[in-house]
């Protein structure tokens, strides 16, 4: 099938038989399901391997620094609401250089999807523990393995009654771009961490590791429970894929509460200052 | 006492000073303001202390015939609400000031005073703390005014509050008034300074007031800040404006978040400022770095405080042109400003959006927090003002970064034109994409750097004043334009030239004749390093003898400028 988001001749940068190759087509098939427009679509990432995903879509993209990927997601939707905003990029950009964005962005609610690529190790860099990689492993930095205790962006998110909440698998391709795509259709801010392999750095959380210690939650599963969910997120032996959390309350977004759209629906760019207005009220400074 | 000293004609400084929660901030509003409207022309502006209860803080109002828009050092009338008040202005006083205080306030005190009840009657109408609205009925009975004014004030300030504490207020001022009179009519203190009735309708505002009018002017419609003292007084402007002209306001999780929610903001078509400290500012030295590469515009306004470190976090510096200079890793082109005069601070910061937007480049614009709390009157601000955007529609084949002559690519923003807008902090080709290709990274490099070139041609050129056959050249940048300009009227020496600038980066070679002329340059920063007379030594390599410097926090004052700058310039 022609999807309109595919590039060819690239070079791409990553290495043969990693995770990220599925999650390139998986993001553009589920992009074009949902016949998003080129035009009106863009793609915000950090620095890391992961963050080099917009360079292979033919879309808008923004690949900013490490880290500030959410930031200027943010700033990008609240301008022009119009678009559809995918932040993406990898674990240790989003939860450790940008650890303090996440964690706001969750409490804003802006209506854009975050894609974390999460393969618990940073391979840019080569092979140091990232936020995520598991208590005792040791790495090239890490050589007698690591102390600290690994970031679970799940129960963080869960915890602060995010609006959207999934976790996905790399070798699934079918069901991530379910989960991509119900991320994408959801109203608010939407965060899917995927689980994928480092065939390079990262020895221990390999394709049969992440097969092995993954299971979907079954259609009986609540997600609207939040409780349940920080349960469900805490679970370390078998991590459990899909949508974990769904938060009713969060019923309007950070750019609908924003006063300046609340008659004007305009995108920004749209809008030129009165100045006349301006003048007016500078008078009233005599 | 000599009835010289007691009345006051021409020119009177009064400072009210008492420890935070004591509403010495109202007090300076509400006289600042109905003395304005009086027909008085009016300077005010404050110091403070960074605590929230307690220590001293102090108002200083300058009344005069002439339109003055700087401070002097002494005092000519003190009124301490406190007991550490007197000792918090013991520099400034002289034999000649005049100090009205409640003797029971001020116990123990060696100094002459002429004792008023401000505390006993604050009390008998309800409390202590409407001993500030007491100062108030005193001060404006010394100009021997009437309580109109202020009782309107009064009244729209504590309208919220209920009917019985505007009752309470008014009371208090109509006490503080009679107090007031009694001095007046005993010739005791008298200040029959001339009025003007044209001055009512001047504009009246601060620093503030004038950056944020500058950006409402310069079409900003989207601000991201972290708050930090003096820079958020101009996130707190734009929020209060932001309903009426539809900003989108967002208090930034740190100041990381906000550059980079501000460059963003402007990819998509927004056009947004950042306003910070100077320690905010160091964090966004990566984002400056990003505006340069991937070229997207952003203005950040930088409220200058002393440092390093936390420094000082309520007093004034102009420490931060290097780091402003300076900021952000790899070589890229930049334009900072520095508004120099309530009159020009409108236009500037408002042309820092043009500039931004027609050069894709960070504009910084250097401000301090004695410009910021600083008011005067004045009759004519330079409101010759467009919006010049420059946001193209883009066609299907769309290059971000097309190579051309001048280095500046048309500027899309994605959702508008049929074009795709790649932007990549990633050295990239012309359609945005990233690229190792080494000899795109020297034309890309190029194209950026070449943009400095055009900038030149649309400098903001400095301004001069003074005799042009002048021996002595006075220079300075920023905030200090007033100060120096009213030292050199008092001093009135044919022999000096000025030359302010308030485009600080990039300056013109144009303006080497001017040092090379002069037989003495003075620069005057309020700094401790001379930070634009080295920029100045890079662009002109004269190096400049003379530097007069302050760097204890406070701004210049009057006198101390007159007495240096005589110093070296010398006889007339």
């Amino acid at each position: 099938m022609k999807n309109k988001f595919d590039i060819s001749n690239q070079d791409i940068a990553w290495c043969p038989g990693c995770g990220n190759f599925s999650i390139l087509e998986i993001i553009k098939k589920a992009m074009n399901e949902l016949e998003l427009e080129q035009e009106n679509t863009v793609m915000v990432s950090g620095i890391g391997q992961a963050a080099k995903m917009p360079q292979y879509v033919n879309t808008n993209f923004f690949n900013g620094l490490h880290g500030r990927a959410l930031p200027v997601a943010t700033a990008v939707k609240v301008s022009n609401p119009k678009m559809t905003v995918i932040a993406e990029s990898g674990e240790g950009d989003m939860y450790g250089e940008g650890g303090n964005h996440f964690i706001h962005a969750i409490r804003r609610n802006v209506n854009i999807t975050n894609i974390v690529h999460n393969n618990m190790i940073y391979g840019l860099t080569k092979g140091q523990a990232s936020p995520t990689t598991s208590k005792g492993m040791k790495t090239t930095l890490q050589i007698f393995g690591v102390t600290n205790e690994p970031f679970n962006p799940m129960a963080v998110a869960i915890s602060l009654g995010a609006s959207f909440v999934a976790r996905a698998f790399s070798g699934d391709q079918e069901q991530t771009k379910e989960i991509i795509k119900k991320a994408i259709l959801h109203k608010g801010y939407a965060v899917v961490d995927i689980f994928q392999p480092c065939v390079s750095f990262n020895k221990l959380n390999n394709f049969a590791w992440f097969k092995e210690h993954s299971y979907y939650l079954d259609d009986k599963y609540d997600p609207y429970d939040q409780v349940e969910a920080f349960r469900k997120s805490l679970e370390m032996e078998k991590f459990p894929l899909g949508v974990l959390y769904m938060n009713k309350e969060r019923v309007t977004t950070f750019e609908e509460n924003l006063i300046a759209y609340e008659t004007n629906k305009a995108p920004l760019f749209e809008r030129k200052r009165d100045l006349e207005k301006v003048k007016l009220s500078l008078a009233g400074m005599k | 006492m000599d009835k010289r000293d007691n009345f006051f004609k021409e020119d009177v400084s009064i400072v009210l000073c008492g420890e935070a929660g004591q509403g010495i901030k109202t007090i300076e509003l509400i006289l600042v303001h109905v003395l304005k409207k009086s027909g008085y022309n009016v300077f005010g502006t404050k110091e403070y202390m960074s605590r929230i209860r307690g220590g001293s803080n102090s108002t200083i109002i300058r009344v005069s015939d002439k339109n003055v828009k700087s401070m002097k050092d002494k005092i000519d009338i003190l009124i301490p609400l406190d007991s550490k008040a007197i000792e918090h202005v013991a520099d400034r006083l002289s034999d000649n000031t005049i100090i009205l205080g409640d003797k029971e306030l001020l116990t123990d005190t060696k100094y002459e005073i002429i004792d008023i009840p401000l505390l006993k009657i604050a009390k008998e109408i309800g409390s202590k703390i409407y001993l500030n609205i007491v100062a108030c009925g005193v001060v404006l009975a010394l100009f021997n005014s009437n309580l109109d004014l202020l009782n309107e004030f009064v009244t729209e300030k504590f309208e919220s509050k209920g009917k019985a504490i505007v009752d309470n207020n008014i009371e208090a001022a109509k006490s503080g008034f009679e107090l007031g009179k009694a001095l007046y009519d005993d010739s005791k203190v008298r200040i029959d300074i001339k009025r003007d009735p044209k001055i009512k309708d001047d504009y009246f505002l601060n620093g503030n007031d004038a950056v944020g009018y500058g950006a409402l002017m310069g079409g900003c419609n989207f601000i991201s800040s972290y708050p930090m003292s003096p820079g958020t007084g101009v996130l707190t402007f734009l929020s209060e404006h932001s309903k009426e002209m539809e900003i989108v306001v967002e208090q930034a999780e740190d100041e990381i978040s906000a550059i980079n929610m501000g460059i963003g903001a402007w990819y998509a078509g927004a056009r947004a400022l950042v306003t910070t400290s100077g320690g905010g500012f160091a964090l966004m030295g990566e984002g400056i770095s990003l505006s340069g590469i991937i070229e997207t515009p952003i203005v950040v306004h930088i409220a200058q405080r002393p440092g390093p470190g936390t420094g000082l976090p309520t007093r004034t510096e102009q420490g931060d042109l290097e780091v402003a200079l300076y900021s952000g890793h790899g070589e890229f082109p930049r334009i900072i400003l520095a508004p120099s005069s309530i009159e020009n601070t409108v236009k500037t910061t408002a042309e820092a959006f043009n500039l931004a937007d027609k050069y894709q480049v960070p504009v910084i614009i250097l401000t301090d927090q004695y410009f910021l709390d600083s008011f005067y009157n004045t009759k004519k601000l330079d409101l010759d003002i467009k919006v010049d955007d420059k946001i193209i529609k883009t066609d299907k084949d769309y290059k971000r970064y097309k190579l051309n002559a001048s280095g500046i690519s048309p500027r899309g923003i994605p959702g508008f034109g049929d074009g795709l807008v790649h932007v990549d902090s990633d050295e990239h080709d012309e359609y945005g994409r990233l690229t190792e290709d080494l000899d795109i990274r020297v034309k890309m490099t190029d194209k950026r750097l070449h943009k400095l070139d055009s900038i030149k041609k649309d400098i903001i050129e400095p301004v001069f004043t003074g005799n042009k056959d002048y021996e002595t050249l006075v220079i300075g940048w920023g905030s200090t334009f007033n100060v120096i300009n009213d030292a050199l009227k008092e001093i009135n020496n044919k022999k000096i030239g000025y030359l302010h600038f308030t485009q600080v980066y990039p300056i013109s070679d144009k303006i080497k004749p001017y040092l090379d002329k002069a037989k003495n340059i003075i620069i005057i920063e309020n700094n401790a390093t001379a930070q634009f007379a080295k920029l100045l030594k890079i662009v002109t390599g004269v190096e400049i003898e003379h530097k007069i410097l302050k760097y204890n926090g406070m701004h210049f004052y009057l006198e101390e400028l007159v007495e240096k700058i005589n110093e070296v310039a010398g006889d007339k």
